[in-house]
Protein backbone atom coordinates (compact mmCIF):
# COMPACT_ATOMS: atom_id res chain seq x y z
CA UNK A 1 0.00 0.00 0.00
CA UNK A 2 2.82 2.71 1.09
CA UNK A 3 4.75 3.00 -1.57
CA UNK A 4 8.51 3.68 -1.22
CA UNK A 5 8.18 7.15 -2.47
CA UNK A 6 5.20 9.26 -1.40
CA UNK A 7 3.55 11.19 -4.00
CA UNK A 8 5.18 15.26 -4.32
CA UNK A 9 1.85 17.26 -3.47
CA UNK A 10 2.80 20.78 -4.41
CA UNK A 11 0.78 23.27 -1.79
CA UNK A 12 0.87 26.78 -3.83
CA UNK A 13 2.28 29.38 -1.21
CA UNK A 14 1.33 32.64 -2.37
CA UNK A 15 1.58 34.04 1.31
CA UNK A 16 -1.94 34.22 2.62
CA UNK A 17 -3.28 32.32 5.69
CA UNK A 18 -2.02 29.25 7.46
CA UNK A 19 -0.49 27.16 5.38
CA UNK A 20 0.67 24.66 7.55
CA UNK A 21 -2.15 22.72 8.76
CA UNK A 22 -2.84 22.07 4.92
CA UNK A 23 0.80 20.76 4.57
CA UNK A 24 1.06 18.64 7.81
CA UNK A 25 -2.24 16.86 7.35
CA UNK A 26 -1.29 16.10 3.43
CA UNK A 27 2.34 14.46 5.44
CA UNK A 28 -0.06 12.70 7.88
CA UNK A 29 -2.13 11.68 4.49
CA UNK A 30 0.92 9.99 2.98
CA UNK A 31 2.04 12.65 1.15
CA UNK A 32 5.75 14.62 0.41
CA UNK A 33 3.71 17.44 0.74
CA UNK A 34 5.53 21.05 -0.01
CA UNK A 35 4.64 24.79 0.48
CA UNK A 36 6.12 26.31 -3.14
CA UNK A 37 5.79 29.31 -5.33
CA UNK A 38 8.36 27.85 -7.36
CA UNK A 39 7.19 27.00 -11.15
CA UNK A 40 9.65 24.09 -11.59
CA UNK A 41 8.94 22.22 -8.28
CA UNK A 42 5.15 22.86 -9.51
CA UNK A 43 5.74 21.21 -12.27
CA UNK A 44 7.30 18.33 -11.14
CA UNK A 45 4.68 17.43 -9.13
CA UNK A 46 2.38 14.39 -8.93
CA UNK A 47 -0.82 16.62 -7.22
CA UNK A 48 -1.10 20.35 -6.69
CA UNK A 49 -3.25 22.13 -3.94
CA UNK A 50 -4.38 25.55 -4.11
CA UNK A 51 -5.48 26.49 -0.50
CA UNK A 52 -7.14 29.99 0.71
CA UNK A 53 -8.48 31.93 3.22
CA UNK A 54 -9.72 35.10 3.84
CA UNK A 55 -11.80 37.28 1.13
CA UNK A 56 -12.14 36.29 -2.53
CA UNK A 57 -10.53 39.71 -3.73
CA UNK A 58 -7.37 39.32 -1.54
CA UNK A 59 -6.57 36.25 -2.52
CA UNK A 60 -7.03 36.68 -5.87
CA UNK A 61 -4.84 39.23 -5.86
CA UNK A 62 -2.08 37.40 -4.13
CA UNK A 63 -2.24 35.00 -6.24
CA UNK A 64 -1.80 37.10 -9.32
CA UNK A 65 0.92 38.93 -7.84
CA UNK A 66 2.99 35.62 -7.49
CA UNK A 67 2.35 34.64 -10.80
CA UNK A 68 0.93 31.73 -10.18
CA UNK A 69 -2.83 32.33 -11.31
CA UNK A 70 -1.68 30.54 -15.01
CA UNK A 71 0.25 28.39 -13.30
CA UNK A 72 -3.41 27.45 -11.48
CA UNK A 73 -5.61 27.37 -14.03
CA UNK A 74 -3.65 25.52 -16.11
CA UNK A 75 -3.32 22.66 -13.41
CA UNK A 76 -6.75 23.00 -12.80
CA UNK A 77 -7.74 22.88 -16.55
CA UNK A 78 -5.30 19.83 -16.67
CA UNK A 79 -7.22 18.16 -14.09
CA UNK A 80 -10.28 18.76 -15.10
CA UNK A 81 -9.75 16.39 -18.47
CA UNK A 82 -7.90 13.64 -16.71
CA UNK A 83 -4.54 15.32 -15.77
CA UNK A 84 -2.88 15.47 -12.39
CA UNK A 85 -5.00 15.69 -9.17
CA UNK A 86 -5.35 19.49 -8.08
CA UNK A 87 -6.96 20.18 -4.76
CA UNK A 88 -8.90 23.64 -3.77
CA UNK A 89 -9.39 24.48 -0.90
CA UNK A 90 -12.39 26.68 0.98
CA UNK A 91 -11.31 30.08 -0.92
CA UNK A 92 -9.35 27.66 -3.21
CA UNK A 93 -12.21 26.12 -4.45
CA UNK A 94 -13.83 29.65 -4.81
CA UNK A 95 -11.25 30.89 -6.92
CA UNK A 96 -11.72 28.52 -9.85
CA UNK A 97 -14.92 30.21 -10.48
CA UNK A 98 -16.01 32.92 -13.01
CA UNK A 99 -16.05 35.56 -9.56
CA UNK A 100 -17.58 36.37 -6.47
CA UNK A 101 -20.14 38.83 -5.25
CA UNK A 102 -17.81 39.09 -1.97
CA UNK A 103 -15.36 40.93 -4.45
CA UNK A 104 -17.48 41.86 -7.88
CA UNK A 105 -14.39 43.95 -9.06
CA UNK A 106 -12.25 40.53 -9.35
CA UNK A 107 -11.87 37.94 -11.73
CA UNK A 108 -11.79 34.32 -10.41
CA UNK A 109 -10.03 31.88 -12.79
CA UNK A 110 -13.18 31.02 -14.63
CA UNK A 111 -11.83 26.83 -14.56
CA UNK A 112 -15.60 25.81 -13.46
CA UNK A 113 -18.66 28.10 -14.72
CA UNK A 114 -20.29 30.39 -12.21
CA UNK A 115 -20.10 33.06 -9.20
CA UNK A 116 -20.29 32.23 -5.73
CA UNK A 117 -23.69 34.38 -3.57
CA UNK A 118 -23.55 35.07 0.04
CA UNK A 119 -24.98 32.89 2.63
CA UNK A 120 -29.00 33.81 3.52
CA UNK A 121 -29.56 36.19 5.62
CA UNK A 122 -31.60 33.63 7.87
CA UNK A 123 -28.04 32.43 8.86
CA UNK A 124 -24.96 33.06 10.79
CA UNK A 125 -21.94 34.11 8.96
CA UNK A 126 -19.44 33.29 8.52
CA UNK A 127 -21.22 29.49 8.62
CA UNK A 128 -18.15 28.48 10.85
CA UNK A 129 -19.40 25.14 12.37
CA UNK A 130 -18.94 21.35 11.68
CA UNK A 131 -21.74 20.05 9.48
CA UNK A 132 -23.08 17.18 8.24
CA UNK A 133 -22.78 16.19 4.15
CA UNK A 134 -25.32 15.16 1.83
CA UNK A 135 -22.70 12.67 -0.23
CA UNK A 136 -25.12 13.27 -3.87
CA UNK A 137 -23.16 11.56 -6.42
CA UNK A 138 -20.58 9.00 -6.27
CA UNK A 139 -16.62 10.33 -6.06
CA UNK A 140 -13.06 9.39 -5.86
CA UNK A 141 -12.76 12.04 -2.81
CA UNK A 142 -15.70 10.35 -0.46
CA UNK A 143 -15.00 6.70 -1.81
CA UNK A 144 -13.34 5.47 1.51
CA UNK A 145 -15.83 7.49 4.26
CA UNK A 146 -18.74 6.02 5.29
CA UNK A 147 -22.20 8.21 6.13
CA UNK A 148 -22.37 10.47 8.29
CA UNK A 149 -19.22 12.12 7.27
CA UNK A 150 -19.28 15.62 9.31
CA UNK A 151 -16.31 18.29 8.29
CA UNK A 152 -15.75 22.13 9.15
CA UNK A 153 -16.64 25.26 7.34
CA UNK A 154 -15.28 28.79 7.46
CA UNK A 155 -17.22 30.83 5.00
CA UNK A 156 -19.68 33.18 4.06
CA UNK A 157 -20.28 32.46 0.08
CA UNK A 158 -20.92 29.51 -1.74
CA UNK A 159 -21.18 28.16 -4.90
CA UNK A 160 -24.42 27.23 -7.05
CA UNK A 161 -24.85 23.72 -4.91
CA UNK A 162 -26.84 22.50 -8.08
CA UNK A 163 -24.16 23.76 -10.41
CA UNK A 164 -22.61 21.21 -11.97
CA UNK A 165 -19.90 18.23 -10.36
CA UNK A 166 -21.46 19.45 -7.26
CA UNK A 167 -20.81 15.80 -5.16
CA UNK A 168 -21.68 16.64 -1.68
CA UNK A 169 -24.00 19.60 -0.05
CA UNK A 170 -24.42 20.93 3.18
CA UNK A 171 -27.55 22.43 4.64
CA UNK A 172 -27.03 25.90 5.68
CA UNK A 173 -30.39 27.95 5.23
CA UNK A 174 -30.49 25.88 2.29
CA UNK A 175 -28.09 23.35 -0.01
CA UNK A 176 -24.83 24.60 0.21
CA UNK A 177 -21.93 23.16 -2.47
CA UNK A 178 -19.62 21.52 0.12
CA UNK A 179 -17.32 19.82 -2.43
CA UNK A 180 -16.91 19.54 -6.37
CA UNK A 181 -15.26 16.43 -8.41
CA UNK A 182 -14.41 17.07 -12.00
CA UNK A 183 -12.04 14.45 -13.73
CA UNK A 184 -9.16 14.85 -11.48
CA UNK A 185 -10.38 18.34 -10.26
CA UNK A 186 -11.71 18.02 -6.36
CA UNK A 187 -12.00 20.96 -4.74
CA UNK A 188 -14.01 21.29 -1.21
CA UNK A 189 -15.45 24.38 0.57
CA UNK A 190 -14.80 22.82 3.72
CA UNK A 191 -10.99 22.42 5.13
CA UNK A 192 -10.25 18.58 4.88
CA UNK A 193 -7.05 19.69 6.83
CA UNK A 194 -9.07 20.55 10.01
CA UNK A 195 -11.77 18.16 10.15
CA UNK A 196 -10.08 15.60 12.32
CA UNK A 197 -10.25 11.77 11.15
CA UNK A 198 -12.49 12.31 8.43
CA UNK A 199 -10.42 15.10 6.90
CA UNK A 200 -7.08 12.72 6.86
CA UNK A 201 -9.30 10.39 5.52
CA UNK A 202 -10.01 12.53 2.60
CA UNK A 203 -7.04 13.95 2.26
CA UNK A 204 -5.82 9.93 1.85
CA UNK A 205 -7.86 9.74 -1.23
CA UNK A 206 -6.43 12.69 -2.67
CA UNK A 207 -3.05 11.49 -2.02
CA UNK A 208 -3.74 8.21 -3.68
CA UNK A 209 -4.85 9.52 -6.63
CA UNK A 210 -1.47 11.12 -6.64
CA UNK A 211 0.15 8.60 -6.19
CA UNK A 212 -1.82 6.83 -9.17
CA UNK A 213 -0.75 9.70 -11.16
CA UNK A 214 -4.17 9.38 -13.68
CA UNK B 1 -28.18 23.21 10.00
CA UNK B 2 -26.44 24.97 12.35
CA UNK B 3 -24.54 22.76 14.84
CA UNK B 4 -23.45 23.74 18.44
CA UNK B 5 -19.82 23.32 18.76
CA UNK B 6 -18.00 22.47 22.14
CA UNK B 7 -14.89 23.97 23.21
CA UNK B 8 -12.64 22.97 25.66
CA UNK B 9 -10.19 25.89 26.85
CA UNK B 10 -6.69 25.10 27.69
CA UNK B 11 -4.92 28.10 30.08
CA UNK B 12 -1.30 27.90 28.88
CA UNK B 13 1.76 29.98 31.02
CA UNK B 14 5.11 29.55 29.00
CA UNK B 15 4.34 26.92 26.85
CA UNK B 16 2.81 24.54 29.03
CA UNK B 17 -0.86 23.84 30.32
CA UNK B 18 -1.80 25.29 33.78
CA UNK B 19 -4.51 25.19 36.29
CA UNK B 20 -4.51 21.42 36.97
CA UNK B 21 -5.85 19.23 34.09
CA UNK B 22 -6.40 15.80 35.58
CA UNK B 23 -7.09 13.53 33.01
CA UNK B 24 -5.99 9.87 33.63
CA UNK B 25 -3.67 8.34 30.94
CA UNK B 26 -2.09 11.21 30.59
CA UNK B 27 2.18 11.17 30.04
CA UNK B 28 2.30 14.48 30.62
CA UNK B 29 -0.30 16.67 31.55
CA UNK B 30 0.90 20.12 31.10
CA UNK B 31 1.76 19.35 27.31
CA UNK B 32 -0.74 21.05 25.29
CA UNK B 33 -0.20 18.78 22.55
CA UNK B 34 -0.69 15.58 24.45
CA UNK B 35 -3.88 17.50 25.61
CA UNK B 36 -5.45 18.65 22.34
CA UNK B 37 -5.22 15.30 20.84
CA UNK B 38 -6.77 13.50 23.53
CA UNK B 39 -9.75 16.52 23.51
CA UNK B 40 -9.20 15.62 19.63
CA UNK B 41 -10.31 12.28 20.09
CA UNK B 42 -12.98 13.04 22.87
CA UNK B 43 -14.96 14.96 19.89
CA UNK B 44 -13.85 18.42 21.02
CA UNK B 45 -14.90 20.73 17.61
CA UNK B 46 -12.05 22.80 18.12
CA UNK B 47 -9.78 23.85 21.19
CA UNK B 48 -9.17 27.63 22.70
CA UNK B 49 -5.45 28.25 23.79
CA UNK B 50 -5.32 30.81 26.31
CA UNK B 51 -1.72 32.07 26.49
CA UNK B 52 -1.23 33.88 30.47
CA UNK B 53 2.45 33.95 29.97
CA UNK B 54 3.61 37.57 31.76
CA UNK B 55 7.44 37.27 30.84
CA UNK B 56 7.92 38.24 26.94
CA UNK B 57 10.88 35.71 26.64
CA UNK B 58 8.07 32.72 27.16
CA UNK B 59 6.26 34.25 24.17
CA UNK B 60 8.90 32.19 22.01
CA UNK B 61 7.63 29.15 23.60
CA UNK B 62 3.76 30.05 22.89
CA UNK B 63 4.82 30.42 19.51
CA UNK B 64 6.67 26.84 19.58
CA UNK B 65 3.74 25.39 21.29
CA UNK B 66 1.55 26.42 18.29
CA UNK B 67 3.94 24.84 15.65
CA UNK B 68 4.11 21.30 17.24
CA UNK B 69 0.04 21.50 18.26
CA UNK B 70 -0.80 22.28 14.64
CA UNK B 71 1.46 19.20 13.28
CA UNK B 72 -0.66 16.74 15.28
CA UNK B 73 -3.70 18.06 15.92
CA UNK B 74 -6.42 18.42 12.57
CA UNK B 75 -9.24 20.73 14.15
CA UNK B 76 -9.01 24.08 14.53
CA UNK B 77 -8.04 25.99 17.24
CA UNK B 78 -7.72 29.74 18.55
CA UNK B 79 -5.04 31.32 20.33
CA UNK B 80 -5.52 34.43 22.78
CA UNK B 81 -3.70 36.59 25.01
CA UNK B 82 -0.83 38.92 24.55
CA UNK B 83 -1.97 39.63 20.91
CA UNK B 84 -1.38 42.98 21.07
CA UNK B 85 -0.32 43.75 17.14
CA UNK B 86 -0.58 42.51 13.59
CA UNK B 87 2.60 40.82 13.74
CA UNK B 88 1.57 38.84 17.10
CA UNK B 89 -1.30 37.62 15.50
CA UNK B 90 0.71 36.65 12.39
CA UNK B 91 3.39 34.65 14.47
CA UNK B 92 0.27 32.68 15.64
CA UNK B 93 -1.40 32.14 12.30
CA UNK B 94 2.48 31.30 10.55
CA UNK B 95 2.77 29.19 12.95
CA UNK B 96 -0.51 27.27 12.14
CA UNK B 97 -3.23 28.74 14.34
CA UNK B 98 -6.22 28.76 12.84
CA UNK B 99 -7.59 32.07 14.85
CA UNK B 100 -6.37 34.70 16.79
CA UNK B 101 -8.53 36.26 19.88
CA UNK B 102 -7.76 39.93 21.13
CA UNK B 103 -9.58 41.20 24.22
CA UNK B 104 -7.96 44.44 25.95
CA UNK B 105 -5.48 45.62 22.92
CA UNK B 106 -8.87 45.64 20.34
CA UNK B 107 -10.28 47.68 23.40
CA UNK B 108 -7.30 49.71 23.36
CA UNK B 109 -7.01 50.01 19.34
CA UNK B 110 -10.19 49.00 17.89
CA UNK B 111 -8.45 49.25 14.30
CA UNK B 112 -6.61 46.37 15.39
CA UNK B 113 -9.07 44.00 14.71
CA UNK B 114 -9.18 45.95 10.93
CA UNK B 115 -5.99 45.41 10.46
CA UNK B 116 -5.76 41.72 11.06
CA UNK B 117 -9.00 41.06 9.49
CA UNK B 118 -7.63 43.02 6.29
CA UNK B 119 -4.78 40.69 6.46
CA UNK B 120 -5.96 37.42 6.73
CA UNK B 121 -9.72 37.26 6.95
CA UNK B 122 -12.45 38.28 9.15
CA UNK B 123 -12.60 34.34 10.38
CA UNK B 124 -9.03 34.48 12.04
CA UNK B 125 -10.31 37.45 14.40
CA UNK B 126 -12.12 36.68 17.73
CA UNK B 127 -12.73 39.20 19.85
CA UNK B 128 -12.87 38.19 23.78
CA UNK B 129 -15.19 40.31 25.77
CA UNK B 130 -15.14 40.30 29.00
CA UNK B 131 -18.77 41.74 30.82
CA UNK B 132 -19.81 42.46 33.93
CA UNK B 133 -23.96 43.36 34.79
CA UNK B 134 -24.14 46.84 35.44
CA UNK B 135 -24.70 47.63 38.65
CA UNK B 136 -25.70 51.04 40.46
CA UNK B 137 -23.70 53.19 43.74
CA UNK B 138 -25.63 50.78 46.05
CA UNK B 139 -24.67 47.64 43.87
CA UNK B 140 -27.71 46.51 43.17
CA UNK B 141 -28.41 45.70 39.33
CA UNK B 142 -29.01 47.80 36.49
CA UNK B 143 -30.01 47.65 32.74
CA UNK B 144 -26.91 46.21 30.57
CA UNK B 145 -23.73 45.05 31.06
CA UNK B 146 -20.24 47.22 31.09
CA UNK B 147 -16.60 45.89 28.80
CA UNK B 148 -13.87 44.99 31.43
CA UNK B 149 -10.12 44.53 30.18
CA UNK B 150 -6.88 43.11 31.58
CA UNK B 151 -8.34 39.95 32.69
CA UNK B 152 -11.39 41.46 34.43
CA UNK B 153 -9.62 43.88 36.23
CA UNK B 154 -10.10 47.19 34.56
CA UNK B 155 -13.75 48.77 33.61
CA UNK B 156 -13.53 50.31 30.33
CA UNK B 157 -17.38 52.22 30.59
CA UNK B 158 -18.21 50.24 27.36
CA UNK B 159 -21.52 48.73 26.81
CA UNK B 160 -21.20 45.22 26.10
CA UNK B 161 -23.76 44.83 23.39
CA UNK B 162 -22.25 47.88 21.45
CA UNK B 163 -19.05 47.15 21.87
CA UNK B 164 -19.74 43.50 19.90
CA UNK B 165 -21.32 45.47 16.95
CA UNK B 166 -18.98 48.01 16.50
CA UNK B 167 -16.30 44.78 16.80
CA UNK B 168 -17.84 42.97 14.01
CA UNK B 169 -18.45 46.53 11.92
CA UNK B 170 -14.42 46.65 12.27
CA UNK B 171 -13.82 42.74 11.02
CA UNK B 172 -14.61 40.11 13.96
CA UNK B 173 -15.45 36.88 12.70
CA UNK B 174 -16.34 35.57 15.36
CA UNK B 175 -17.18 37.06 19.78
CA UNK B 176 -15.93 34.86 22.33
CA UNK B 177 -17.96 36.01 25.53
CA UNK B 178 -17.17 35.72 28.70
CA UNK B 179 -19.12 36.58 32.04
CA UNK B 180 -17.04 38.23 34.74
CA UNK B 181 -20.34 37.16 37.28
CA UNK B 182 -20.32 33.23 36.25
CA UNK B 183 -16.79 32.85 35.77
CA UNK B 184 -15.78 30.08 38.58
CA UNK B 185 -19.30 30.35 40.07
CA UNK B 186 -20.46 26.90 37.96
CA UNK B 187 -23.96 28.34 38.25
CA UNK B 188 -24.13 28.09 34.38
CA UNK B 189 -23.80 30.74 31.49
CA UNK B 190 -25.46 34.46 31.91
CA UNK B 191 -27.92 33.55 29.45
CA UNK B 192 -29.93 36.84 29.24
CA UNK B 193 -26.45 38.50 27.98
CA UNK B 194 -25.49 35.53 25.58
CA UNK B 195 -28.63 35.91 24.36
CA UNK B 196 -28.52 40.03 24.35
CA UNK B 197 -25.14 39.83 22.53
CA UNK B 198 -26.01 36.81 19.98
CA UNK B 199 -29.38 38.48 18.93
CA UNK B 200 -27.05 41.84 18.31
CA UNK B 201 -24.57 40.56 16.10
CA UNK B 202 -24.15 38.54 12.78
CA UNK B 203 -21.24 36.32 13.40
CA UNK B 204 -21.19 33.07 15.35
CA UNK B 205 -20.81 33.81 19.59
CA UNK B 206 -18.89 31.63 22.10
CA UNK B 207 -20.23 31.58 25.69
CA UNK B 208 -18.20 31.71 27.97
CA UNK B 209 -18.09 31.66 31.88
CA UNK B 210 -20.02 29.36 34.56
CA UNK B 211 -20.46 26.11 33.42
CA UNK B 212 -20.69 23.77 36.35
CA UNK B 213 -23.39 20.76 34.16
CA UNK B 214 -23.79 19.33 30.94
CA UNK B 215 -27.18 21.00 31.27
CA UNK B 216 -25.59 24.24 31.04
CA UNK B 217 -23.86 23.72 27.93
CA UNK B 218 -27.69 22.79 26.94
CA UNK B 219 -28.97 26.11 28.29
CA UNK B 220 -26.23 28.12 26.46
CA UNK B 221 -27.18 27.30 23.14
CA UNK B 222 -31.35 26.82 23.68
CA UNK B 223 -31.70 30.01 26.30
CA UNK B 224 -28.20 32.09 25.59
CA UNK B 225 -28.40 31.21 21.38
CA UNK B 226 -24.79 30.73 21.89
CA UNK B 227 -23.19 29.11 18.69
CA UNK B 228 -20.80 27.58 20.60
CA UNK B 229 -19.87 26.97 24.27
CA UNK B 230 -16.51 27.20 26.11
CA UNK B 231 -15.88 24.83 29.29
CA UNK B 232 -12.75 24.27 31.04
CA UNK B 233 -12.93 22.84 34.57
CA UNK B 234 -16.01 20.17 33.61
CA UNK B 235 -13.40 18.58 31.03
CA UNK B 236 -10.13 19.16 32.73
CA UNK B 237 -11.04 17.69 36.13
CA UNK B 238 -12.35 14.71 34.35
CA UNK B 239 -15.63 14.87 35.43
CA UNK B 240 -17.41 14.81 32.01
CA UNK B 241 -15.46 13.93 28.70
CA UNK B 242 -16.89 15.91 25.40
CA UNK B 243 -18.18 12.45 24.24
CA UNK B 244 -20.91 12.46 27.50
CA UNK B 245 -21.65 16.42 27.08
CA UNK B 246 -22.49 15.97 23.66
CA UNK B 247 -24.56 12.84 24.21
CA UNK B 248 -26.38 14.67 26.58
CA UNK B 249 -26.93 18.08 24.25
CA UNK B 250 -28.17 15.35 21.51
CA UNK B 251 -30.36 14.20 24.13
CA UNK B 252 -31.78 17.60 24.62
CA UNK B 253 -32.47 17.81 21.14
CA UNK B 254 -29.13 20.34 20.34
CA UNK B 255 -27.32 19.47 16.84
CA UNK B 256 -23.90 18.56 17.48
CA UNK B 257 -21.16 16.91 15.53
CA UNK B 258 -21.60 13.22 17.34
Amino acid sequence: MTPAEPPLVAILDYGIGNLRSAQKALEHAGADARLTSDPGLIADANAVVLPGVGSFGACMDALRATGLDTIATDAAMAAAVGGRPFLGICVGMQMLFEGSAESPDHLGLGVLPGRLALLPDTEKRPQMQWNRLAIDRPSQLFSTVEDPVWVYFVHSYAADAAGAHVVATCDYGGPVAAAIEHGQLWATQFHPEKSGGTGLQLLQAFVLAAQHGD
Amino acid sequence: MRTARVIPCLDVDAGRVVKGVNFIGLRDAGDPVELAARYDAEGADELIFLDITASSDGRETVVDMVRRTAEQVFIPFTIGGGIRTVDDARRMLRAGADKVSVNTAAVDRPELIGEIAAEFGNQCVVVAIDARARRDDSGALTEGWEVFIHGGRTSTGLDVIEWARRAVSLGAGEILLTSMDRDGTRDGFDTALTAAVSDAVTVPVIASGGVGSLQHLVEGITIGRADAVLAASIFHFGEHTVHEAKAHMTAAGVVVRP
